[in-house]
């Protein structure tokens, strides 16, 4: 079985594995960013205590998530060079320079203001506290913006020319470049993502706690019922607009990169007058056609092209050659849509709730919104799963093949690294992440100490008095 | 030796890779000097004599590497390719000491493996680094035609990369002991002011025997530092190594500065930076690939510095201010206010 295992294919499986790491912190600490700066923002207006105990209770979840975030993120920065040389070389004159920007315009101001943000508050003042905690919060956006642009260059390449002695593509528009056609969709849709798995992580935490109470007989506290429902609204508003995003991003795909849509629905074959959306099937590669098929007859004409009747084209107009794996994209895909749909369910179920005054008295809501706490956190993935899988065999889209993008590395090189990246990101992360439930299990208190200043932490040891974290 | 863009793009990078070793050097020093203290409290504020700013230290890597994609693209591919096992290593090692910073107080009977994935973490990313030097140094093989490196999976891997990558871990222990010199009292101090020297003194033995070395392994090396009136600048360089090492060792022992020490080890490093820089200039990839033939196009750089000379300068400014809020000693006494 070891024969079809070469480094490419390796270089794939880690890039996609140490990638797929990093991007449930982002997802995370994106959102997490922004409602800690309306957490300060809310304290510093109303002076109502319970919205700076939940600042301090999520910030210490967050000083953990953005750790992780930070260090997982600094391995994809390198690993560019490290088993994709020649896609760095090739593409590095047009791809460099937006994430060479990102470096200067957002992980300095993240990482310069982020101390500020977890140890200042006594040091600076409210006002200078609450500027860091924005900074750290428009950094994140501003990556997001910058290699979400770079990534959507590799879908949809525009603004370059390629250089016929060294093969090297070489910009002659900039802007062309940074607002390829398919950057505004992924950027909205993946921010929008990262909001979302924020306010259903902050959900089910929150509806955690709202169970546990009930079952001790008590009353919520006010800490726990504003964050609930803060995620609630999240939910019920963000989550549809999200499902609007994900449609006008597919039909931009469906203009710029048909195959993949093609593999999203399981179109092996063309339809002359009008497609069925397939609900469920199973894509057989070999053979070319999705066996067990369910679907609705003509329903994805309609939607991708806006009538009944309209023509389909399917992966029979594609030369094998070019063509995605098939099951990968089309089962990732339907995850994503279904846990979208899930999604703005439990949003309006919460409006219901919140209409009858039972948002915080309603076990099987919260019972429903503790098992959607991840499922952004899953949505996200299998959305960056479609995403990379659909363009397949591609780097650069149409220009540049996987297979010719790798770093000329022997097999053992990049299997050895690869184990070792498994081995140390789940011990490692899977601690952190252990750490992270083991906060998120204790409710907010009224008087949430700041950072650091737990039992572990220096404060109370010894009675010195080191730097006292927010 | 002309202006161009190309080698403002080579300064610039030189510049974040300078600011890198002598600000994440002292973090990671400072990790590796956690094994020499055993008492919690002193490892305490060792942590946090850093906590604050340690991620601002690291992000000058990520614009090192970030900064050479863009700029000299067919050098990062080719470099990290070859350099391959020691960049990984450096890159697992950073994550075990990177979130050691965060875990190390979240684990109640775990907390000696956050200290010593963090001592180990600092110790082996300081290694890889100076290996990764130490392999660059000694050349690369390169097929040209192909754009590719052409070398095997070890051949970074010599007693000369080695014995670089030793320097390296003493020259950023030395970094950290003179910080903690700086930012803390009492017996820590003393024992930093100790060791200070110590490595003090190792780092000048290892600069000058890399010195050495390095001409030895290569002739264009020994052609600019050795031929000549070229030695000329061999003796002035030594010179004011000698010459910091012994404002080193007034300010630690006869003035009993605390800050000195910091900014002489600093010293050392800013002129042994540019030592090497001297010695590989104008080759990004010694001895095939010149700062040229790697460049990035005009209109690439171009883009590039408008944003790099607007921002550099504010993240600077940011910078400076967040090592100015958390200045001061961080006490056992008087606290940290
Ligand atoms: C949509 C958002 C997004 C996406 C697709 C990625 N990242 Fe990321 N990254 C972030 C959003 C982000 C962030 C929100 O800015 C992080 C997360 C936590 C943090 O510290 O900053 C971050 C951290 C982070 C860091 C550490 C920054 C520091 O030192 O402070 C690096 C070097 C990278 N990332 C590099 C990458 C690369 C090379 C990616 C692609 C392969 C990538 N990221 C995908
Ligand atoms: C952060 C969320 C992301 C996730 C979860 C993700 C996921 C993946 C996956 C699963 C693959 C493997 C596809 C395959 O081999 O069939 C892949 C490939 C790739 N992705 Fe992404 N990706 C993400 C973001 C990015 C970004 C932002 C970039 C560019 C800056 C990028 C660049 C690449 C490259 C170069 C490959 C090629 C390697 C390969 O084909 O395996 N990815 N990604
Ligand atoms: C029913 C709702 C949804 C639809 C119709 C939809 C549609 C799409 C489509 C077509 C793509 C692939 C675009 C391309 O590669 O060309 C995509 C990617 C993606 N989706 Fe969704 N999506 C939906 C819900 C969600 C949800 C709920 C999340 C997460 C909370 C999410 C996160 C992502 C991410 C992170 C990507 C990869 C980045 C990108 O290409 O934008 N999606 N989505």
């Amino acid at each position: 079985m070891w024969e079809n295992v070469d480094a490419v294919l390796l270089a794939r499986i880690q890039f996609a594995f140490t990638v797929s790491f990093h991007f449930l912190f982002p997802a995370f600490t994106i959102g997490l960013a922004s409602f800690l700066a309306v957490l300060n923002a809310l304290w510093l207006w109303t002076k109502q205590e319970h919205y700076l105990d939940l600042f301090r209770y999520w910030v210490k979840i967050f000083a953990l998530a953005f750790a992780m975030g930070v260090v997982s993120g600094i391995v994809m920065s390198y690993q560019f060079g490290t088993n994709w040389s020649v896609f760095s070389d090739k593409a590095g004159p047009v791809i460099g320079a937006p994430m060479a920007y990102e470096v200067l315009s957002a992980f300095f101001l993240e990482a310069g203001f982020l101390g500020i943000m977890l140890f200042g508050r006594e040091r600076v003042g409210p006002g200078l506290h609450m500027a860091a905690t924005l900074m750290v919060a428009v950094g994140t956006f501003i990556s997001a913006f910058w290699i979400l642009s770079v990534n959507s260059w590799m879908h949809t390449p525009a603004g370059f020319m390629v250089d016929p002695e060294t093969g090297q593509f070489l910009p002659t528009d900039f802007w062309k470049v940074i607002f390829n056609p398919s950057f505004p969709y992924r950027l909205a849709h993946t921010v929008t993502a990262a909001y979302l798995t924020t306010a259903f992580i902050v959900g089910g935490v929150g509806a955690f706690h709202l169970l546990r109470r009930r079952k001790e007989g008590a009353e919520p506290s006010k800490a726990t019922r504003t964050m609930f429902s803060m995620a609630m609204w999240m939910a019920a508003i963000v989550a549809p607009i999200q499902i609007f995003l994900g449609d006008q991003h597919g039909l931009n795909t469906l203009e710029y990169q048909p195959a993949k849509v093609m593999a999203m629905e399981g179109h092996y074959e063309s339809h002359p007058d009008g497609a069925p959306l397939y609900l469920f099937g199973i894509p057989n590669d070999e053979e070319q056609r999705l066996d067990y098929a369910i679907g609705i007859p003509k329903l994805s004409s309609l939607i991708l092209k806006h009538g009944w009747n309209e023509p389909l084209d399917g992966l029979d107009t594609i030369p094998d050659g070019d063509q995605p794996p098939v099951g990968i994209v089309f089962w990732s895909f339907r995850v994503m849509v279904a846990l979208g749909f899930a999604m703005m369910g439990l949003g309006l179920w919460s409006l219901w709730a919140r209409y009858r005054g039972r948002l915080f008295y309603w076990p099987w809501l919260h019972r429903a919104a503790v098992a959607m706490g991840p499922s952004g956190l899953i949505a996200v993935l299998a959305g960056w799963i479609t995403t990379e899988v659909g363009r397949q065999p591609f780097t650069v889209y149409g220009l540049l093949r996987t297979a010719d993008s790798a770093a000329p590395l022997d097999a053992p090189a990049v299997g050895a690294s690869l184990i070792a990246f498994i081995v140390v990101y789940f011990a490692v992360f899977g601690a952190g992440t252990f750490y992270i439930l083991r906060l998120m299990s204790r409710p907010p208190v009224p008087h949430e100490p700041p950072l650091k200043a737990e039992a572990t932490g220096p404060t109370r040891a010894a009675g010195i008095t080191t730097v006292r974290r927010e | 030796m002309s202006f161009d863009l190309t080698t403002i793009w080579a300064g610039i990078i030189a510049l974040a890779v300078l600011i890198y070793v002598v600000l994440d050097g002292f973090d990671l020093g400072l990790g590796i000097l956690f094994a020499t203290e055993r008492k919690k409290e002193n490892r305490d504020i060792m942590m946090n004599s850093v906590a604050p700013v340690w991620d601002g230290n690291e992000t000058w890597l990520v614009l090192g590497g970030g900064g050479l994609l863009a700029a000299f693209p067919l050098a990062y591919g080719v470099i990290l390719s070859a350099l391959y096992i020691p960049i990984i290593v450096m890159l697992l090692a950073l994550i075990l000491r990177g979130v050691s910073f965060e875990f190390r107080w979240k684990a109640d009977t775990g907390r000696w493996i956050w200290d010593a994935a963090f001592i180990g973490g600092s110790t082996l990313a300081a290694f890889a680094q100076g290996v990764t030097l130490g392999g660059l140094l000694q050349g690369i093989s390169v097929d040209e035609a192909a754009r590719q490196y052409s070398g095997g999976w070890w051949d970074w891997l010599s007693p000369f990369s080695m014995f670089v990558g030793l320097a390296v871990v003493v020259g950023y222990a030395l970094l950290g002991a003179t910080w903690l010199v700086m930012k803390t009292t009492g017996d820590l101090q003393e024992r930093m002011r100790t060791r200070a020297w110590h490595l003090g003194i190792a780092t000048v033995i290892f600069i000058g025997s890399v010195s050495i070395w390095s001409p030895i392994l290569q002739d264009g090396y020994f052609y600019r530092w050795f031929e000549g009136w070229h030695i000329l600048w061999a003796v002035a360089v030594a010179m004011i190594v000698l010459g910091l090492a012994w404002a080193l060792f007034r300010a630690l022992h006869v003035h009993r500065h605390d800050h000195w020490p910091f900014f002489a080890s600093l010293g050392l490093f800013v002129v042994t930076f540019a030592g090497l820089g001297l010695t590989m200039y104008p080759y990004i990839i010694p001895t095939t690939v010149t700062i040229y033939e790697a460049a990035a196009p005009r209109q690439s750089q171009i883009f590039m510095l408008i944003g790099a000379g607007f921002l550099i300068p504010i993240i600077l400014g940011y910078t400076a201010y967040a090592y100015y809020v958390f200045r001061g000693k961080i006490d056992v006494d008087t606290g940290y206010h």
